[in-house]
């Protein structure tokens, strides 16, 4: 499987060197674009999925109606809305978190050190890059299976889903924050499998990929709602059901745009730490 | 095979002991660190708990779902869950089928004198598998306690069978999917439908879904044999599609046949197998 190489030529001077992340962005894109039958397996999977979330949400709704502020049908839309974002947002992780643990085994993580452009930003614009080719087709192709197989109540405004781009794309970057976070924990621990599989399990429940948060009870929705996960599932889909509209809008972004900053100057900060100790594995 | 073929019981009870020797290995290696696989095993358990919350957060909502319990739906998550599990410590690994056809290394485990779906089960056996597994097991703990069931013997039984079928389903479910991978190297992803897509399903009562999902688990993947059907038996409820009462006791038939058909899609598999040749 073909890993795009970017050749940089440093003394070229910055406008070349500003549009690296934009190809490396383009790269990962086309990349994964190349793995069809990956995308027509997962596709499936996520339309498995959400038929089984759908039908669950319905008998629950069936039981409850208005249950959470939410119609039924607004609770299936919810369900299909997180399903086209599992993959798009990587909430179970994976991504660049593959790659980088293959180079972490493989040794190839000091390449990566002395390349001329910032770790962390060339691994965010792959992971961008990738997020933006599986929008199109893991984040769509499930949501027209859930349109044709259930009744979705869907925006026919283009700006809400102008709106909801903004809001994934700052979500891709919250879960990078989080993901390079745990996968930094590689350069201490040799082996983040299991930091991530953690992580992917906190990330399913608190991101509201499971369950609407507005169903968690008392302390437990307070905390839900203040942590960064809320940013990856729940806060992109209050704006496509348009549970958050005008003004409202800027303090979600601004949750948003607070939890990747800080999340990234953390990751920023984990791997200065780490670089000075590192140990390079292979040879 | 390196061993002579004296049987099928003799090369089975070599395919046994092969994964168990593999295995052995990477426990071993595991417990060269056994702080870090005991702190990863409890975290692992622990936060295969939240799993459950959801359940526990949808009946904090509703008495019942569909018309089952907390106990009986905790009743079929545990069992759903404990034969996946189990399936997925014993030959969870064969799902990396895919990426040795790619790069060629299956080849080299053709070439070792070990059945090479013994060795592709037991490859990076992870013992933090079990996490998931000790999770469902406390689960069933509490529903079977919680249960308002009259324990009479055939129910009892019927506990620990439905179980030990169940796995053997989800095994087979594993191998045979994992085939599809022989022809189509990046389709992993189909096999998590029907493995973990399943035991989803498994977890919510049948009422939940539609009658034609329903059936598609009886005569299509007979998912519905690992815990739905012996569950009518053992909670006493009646069958939503009204199948006759033999289709409780089913399961060990529809595991035999479920080991048959992935046994014939395994040999399928490496009969169509041409080897990258790098």
């Amino acid at each position: 499987m073909g890993r795009v190489r970017v050749r940089v030529i440093v003394d070229k001077g910055t406008s070349v060197f500003d549009g690296v992340y934009l190809s490396v962005a383009r790269g990962a894109f086309r990349r994964y674009s190349t793995y069809r039958a990956a995308t027509v397996a997962g596709t499936v999977t996520n339309t498995v999925f959400g038929m089984i979330l759908a039908s669950t949400m319905l008998a629950l709704w069936r039981a409850r109606p208005g249950l959470g502020g939410y119609d039924a049908a607004q609770a299936v839309t919810y369900i299909w809305i997180s399903q086209g974002l599992l993959v798009t947002v990587a909430v179970w992780g994976g991504g660049f978190q593959d790659d980088l643990q293959a180079r972490f085994r493989s040794g190839d993580i000091a390449v990566d050190l002395y390349r001329p452009v910032d770790f962390q930003g060339w691994w965010l614009a792959t992971d961008l890059g990738r997020a933006g080719y599986q929008l199109l087709t893991r984040g769509a192709l499930p949501m027209l299976a859930g349109a044709a197989l259930f009744d979705l109540v869907l925006p026919g405004d283009p700006l809400v889903w102008a709106e909801f781009l903004l809001a994934v794309a700052l979500a891709v970057v919250v879960s990078f924050g989080l993901r390079f976070l745990a996968s930094i924990t590689g350069f201490w621990l040799h082996d983040s499998d299991g930091v991530r599989a953690a992580m992917a399990v906190v990330s399913m429940f608190f991101s509201g990929m499971l369950l609407p948060l507005a169903l968690f009870p008392g302390a437990l929705g307070e905390l839900a709602r203040v942590l960064p996960f809320s940013a990856m599932v729940q806060l992109p889909a209050d704006v496509l059901l348009q549970r958050r509209t005008g003004t409202a809008l800027l303090g979600l972004y601004g949750f948003q745009l607070a939890w990747g900053a800080a999340l990234l100057a953390l990751g920023r900060a984990g791997q200065t730490l780490a670089v000075r100790r590192v140990v390079v594995q292979g040879g | 095979m390196a061993e002579p073929g004296r049987g099928t019981a003799a090369r089975a009870g070599w395919a046994v002991r092969s994964w168990w020797l593999i295995t052995g290995m990477w426990i071993r290696s595991t417990m060269a660190y056994r702080a870090s696989f005991a702190l990863s095993l409890a975290a692992n358990t622990l936060i295969t708990f939240l799993d459950f919350a959801v359940l526990l957060l949808m009946f904090a909502h509703t008495r019942q779902l569909a018309g089952w319990t907390l106990a009986e739906t905790g009743f079929l998550y545990a069992t759903s869950s404990v034969a996946l599990g189990a399936a997925n410590v014993l030959v969870g690994s064969v799902g990396g089928l895919g990426e040795r056809v790619r790069s060629g290394s299956l080849d080299t485990m053709l070439i070792r004198p070990a059945p090479a779906l013994a060795q592709l089960a037991a490859e990076r056996f992870s013992l933090r598998r079990l996490g998931r597994l000790v999770q469902a097991f406390a689960v069933l703990g509490w529903s079977l306690t919680a249960l308002d069931v009259h324990w009479s013997w055939d129910r009892v039984l019927m506990v620990p069978a439905l179980l030990l079928c169940g796995t053997v389903i989800f095994c087979a479910l594993f191998v045979g999917c994992s085939c599809v991978q022989f022809w189509w190297g990046e389709a992993a992803e189909l096999q998590n439908a029907v493995t973990y897509g399943g035991a989803t399903v498994l977890q919510y009562p049948p009422t939940v879904f539609a009658k034609e999902l329903v059936a598609g688990t009886v005569f299509g993947v007979p998912l519905a044999f690992v815990n739905w059907l012996p569950a009518l038996h053992v909670l006493g409820r009646t069958d939503p599609l009204g199948l006759p009462a033999a289709f409780r006791f089913a399961s060990p038939l529809a595991a035999a046949l479920c080991v048959l058909a992935a046994g014939l899609a395994w040999r399928a598999g490496l009969r169509a197998y041409r080897s990258t040749g790098s």
